[in-house]
């Protein structure tokens, strides 16, 4: 087992340096630099930043810096927000991002696997039909929908929950952002949910343990849901991926301090080491999480081994 | 006629079961009745879709969620039909067991054989986890699994199809039950398995007593093991009595049929001075299965230097349990496995390793046919379509007004109405997709037919008449068989050689009629007794 973790982070390290190449080159392609203006600098000011900033080496030696400085974990100066390095501004903004992220997961996972369990047990009944609409329209409606509506109702009318703000991630403060977050998430987990926890109470074995007089939660949960939630687990990997880079609009919506906005203005700006340093965050995050779904799988089937 | 009495354990009272589909209701069981008394065996038999299963599935309140049902059910004078969860609890899997057709699927993938032998102990309130624990391996000696205080903490799928059968045996034993209900409990087994598992619930039942309701198609077993039989067809029993009676003077038609439906007769035998189409030597397919990085490689030898000689007109039948190898030689013969090595001869023409350009005029000679008729068919062509698509590869001169006329021909010559070319292949039932799959084959005038287990998806009385199909339609056309099976009456009235196969060896191989009438080999004794044939 440990030996099988230890391969799989080993084997990230060509991935990731694969990443940081294409993304360092292609952002380069882009036109543009990080101190063009509408107003251009005097060339000798734009010359002395350029210096300072490594830019007015060859791009091969520029490549060869960063990737020298990555591997001693130093993502460089950010070239827009001048007082801060990277690994500062990630310092402050990934925790609250993380924590953002993987509430909205473990509520997705938590509710949608609820409603799901309860749809697939009302099969083609009414309870089976609202859900599944609902999650129809969980999917369709973007957030950016959701998040005002929400703020309009908790918030302005009711009063109950603030309408923006971050607060040093006060229980009030996360409770709309986290919900228009997961939303589109719990729609998506209970329809697979629905779907395999139906396939799942039609098997044979379920069926043995319902001929064996067995009690309704030891049919449903101990020998239907185990099998049925696999596919979820599949699901875990690309969910987290979406949770923690689609949280642009609700940290922007809900003024919320972490990592999604640097994602935009990062690019933007050409902030060349911003940019860069998110997508690194970011591959890092799938890559973790692939690997937390893929030992979640063997622990939960038995059938899979890494040995 | 046996009447309810005191010792009635079980009592279905005109049972109906309903089910609501797309299309309407469908009444599969029409006021049914059977009582089991505590201590006897019963059978249930009869045909696919006669509606045995679904009684019994509906006496233990396990349908599918559309089902319907009407009438009682009585275990002890009390009626569980339509009571409540909880009730029907306390009876199933305590006093009414049941054991299933699927042993492959029927246990949970994801739990240890010790769980799910103690999760029905513990809710019963027998016994504690411990105790539960200490009786599951005690059942599993009782049905006869090796090492059992090691194998009660193995997966299922680290087991047999045949030690999966005895470890439901083992749960449906665990709370001492007064009926056990077998639904086609060896049909997805070996024969000898089969053998060993019929035996072992004979042996149970009289040390233990308690009634058996064995829901069967195969009246052999019938005939061996239970002391009366309800014979049911389409939803209705037709007749019911002591074996037997229902064995010795059958009164209704259907059961008649079904006692007559094994294969019988012999093949007539072809001239010594026919043709060799056939001639294959030392035949041997590996297959390698890496095992890491710079270790030797695991070989299996699937086929093992097996040789054999099939003139015009013949019947190689290849005998064999899951497993042997039947089916890899059959392939590996007609060229259509890479890592065969050995020498064929086809037609005095040696095609050992042909290439595909060279087999290609070949193929049309020889054909393969396959077991499942319902996954071998596309399901999005018509029949029309599916039957002539080998034309348009070996006489693609043919215009589509002569394909069509072509598929006429062959459909009739499978003995089916021609109209039905253009119809699809879920509108069928599986002997008559077998006969389209035949059809297939015959419209391109083969030489060699190669047959794998063309006849085990089907029930008896379909299986006869496929296996009549085939008979003449070789003795028309002058056909070369390999017929694989691991049906030895289906064999025995097919073949005029026969080669018996066990773990990619040959065993025994002679004559259809010395075999089976003096085999010398003990397996071969076995398969065969196993097999419980009639005399032909």
């Amino acid at each position: 087992m440990l030996r099988y973790v230890l391969s799989r982070l080993l084997s990230a390290i060509p991935t990731l340096f694969l990443i940081i190449t294409i993304s360092f080159f292609l952002m380069r392609v882009a036109p543009g630099g990080p101190f063009d203006l509408e107003r251009p600098l005097e060339a000798k000011v734009m010359e002395n930043l350029n210096k300072i900033y490594n830019l007015d080496k060859s791009l091969w030696e520029q490549y060869l810096i960063y990737l020298k400085s990555v591997m001693s974990g130093d993502f460089g100066p950010s070239f827009f927000f001048r007082d801060f390095s990277i690994n500062e501004l990630f310092a402050q903004s990934l925790p609250i991002s993380m924590q953002l992220g993987l509430s909205a997961l473990a509520l997705a996972l938590a509710v949608g696997g609820f409603l799901g369990v309860v749809a697939a047990l009302r099969q083609n009944k009414s309870v089976d039909y609202s859900v599944m609409a609902a999650a129809t329209l969980g999917v369709t409606i973007p957030n950016f929908v959701v998040a005002p509506i929400l703020t309009l109702i908790m918030g302005v009318h009711f009063g109950w929950l603030p309408v923006g703000g971050w607060n040093g991630g006060a229980f009030v403060n996360m409770v709309l952002p986290v919900v228009t977050l997961a939303l589109p998430q719990i729609a998506v987990v209970a329809r697979l949910t629905r779907g395999s926890m139906i396939e799942a109470l039609r098997s044979n074995h379920v069926r043995t343990a319902r001929a064996y007089g067995l009690s309704g939660y030891t049919v449903v949960v101990v020998h239907a849901l185990r099998g049925a939630i696999l596919p979820v687990v599949s699901y875990l990997g690309p969910a987290a991926a979406a949770l923690l880079t689609g949280s642009v609009v609700i940290e922007t919506i809900f003024g919320i301090p972490g990592i999604g906005r640097y994602f935009v203005q990062g690019a933007l700006n050409r902030d060349y080491t911003l940019v860069m340093g998110t997508v690194v965050v970011v591959a890092c995050f799938v890559i973790i999480f692939n690997l937390i779904v893929d030992l979640l799988y063997a622990m939960l089937d038995p059938r899979v081994r890494f040995d | 006629m046996s009447k309810i009495n005191e010792n009635t354990v079980l009592e279905i009272d005109n049972l109906k079961v309903d089910f609501e589909t797309n299309t309407g209701m469908v009444h599969a069981v029409k006021g049914v009745n059977i009582h089991v008394d505590s201590g006897e065996t019963v059978a249930i038999v009869g045909e696919s879709g006669s509606g045995k299963s679904q009684t019994m599935m509906a006496a233990m309140g396990l349908l599918a969620g559309n089902g319907i049902t009407h009438g009682e059910v009585r275990y002890r004078g009390e009626n569980i039909l339509g009571s409540s969860i909880r009730k029907l609890n306390k009876i199933r899997g305590a006093k009414v067991t049941m054991i299933f057709q699927e042993p492959m699927t029927s246990l949970d993938p994801l739990y240890t054989i010790e769980r799910q032998l103690c999760e029905p102990m513990v809710e019963h309130g027998e016994y504690t986890w411990a105790s539960a624990k200490k009786r599951a391996v005690e059942l599993l000696e009782l049905v006869g699994i090796p090492e059992p205080a090691r194998k009660v903490k193995a997966y299922p799928y680290e087991m047999s199809g045949g030690q999966r059968q005895r470890v439901m045996i083992a749960m449906a034993l665990a709370n001492d039950p007064d009926v056990l209900i077998a639904d086609e409990p060896t049909t997805a087994l070996d024969v000898t398995t089969q053998a060993q598992i019929l035996e072992l619930m004979a042996d149970l039942q009289r040390r233990l007593g308690m009634a058996v309701v064995f829901i069967t198609h195969d009246l052999a077993i019938v005939e061996r093991i239970s002391d009366r039989v309800y014979v049911m067809k389409s939803g209705e029993v037709v007749e019911e009595g002591p074996t037997k009676e229902i064995f010795g003077q059958p009164k209704h038609d259907y059961t008649k049929m079904l006692l007559d439906a094994e294969p019988t007769g012999l093949k007539s035998m072809v001239p010594d001075s026919n043709p060799i189409v056939l001639d294959a030597e030392k035949v041997r397919v590996e297959f390698e299965t890496e095992t890491g990085f710079l270790k030797p490689n695991h070989v299996l030898r699937a086929v093992n230097d097996i040789s054999m000689e099939v003139r015009e007109g013949q019947t190689l039948g290849i005998v064999g349990e899951s497993g042997s190898g039947k089916s890899t030689l059959g392939r590996a013969v007609l060229q259509l496995l890479p890592n065969a090595s050995g020498r064929v001869v086809y037609q005095g023409n040696d095609i050992t390793g042909a290439s595909k350009k060279k087999m290609r005029p070949l193929r049309k000679e020889m054909q393969l046919i396959f077991q499942d008729p319902f996954g071998s068919l596309s399901p999005r062509m018509t029949v029309g379509q599916i039957i002539t698509e080998g034309l348009l590869v070996h006489e693609p001169q043919l215009s589509a007004k002569e394909r069509d006329q072509r598929a006429i021909q062959a459909l009739e010559e499978v003995s089916m109405d021609p109209a039905m070319r253009n119809r699809y292949p879920h509108e069928f039932s599986g002997g008559q997709r077998q006969r389209i799959a035949i059809a297939r084959t015959m419209i391109l005038n083969p030489k060699l037919v190669v047959l794998d287990e063309p006849t085990s998806a089907l029930d008896r009385t379909v299986q006869k008449q496929v296996v009549e199909l085939l008979r003449n339609l070789q003795k028309e056309h002058g056909l070369t068989y390999l017929f694989i099976s691991h049906d030895l009456a289906v064999v025995r009235a097919m073949s005029d050689t026969v080669m018996v196969m066990q773990k990619g060896e040959v065993v025994e191989k002679g004559l259809a009629e010395e075999i089976f009438s003096n085999p010398k080999e003990e397996y071969t004794k076995e398969l065969i007794a196993a097999a419980a044939l009639k005399p032909a």
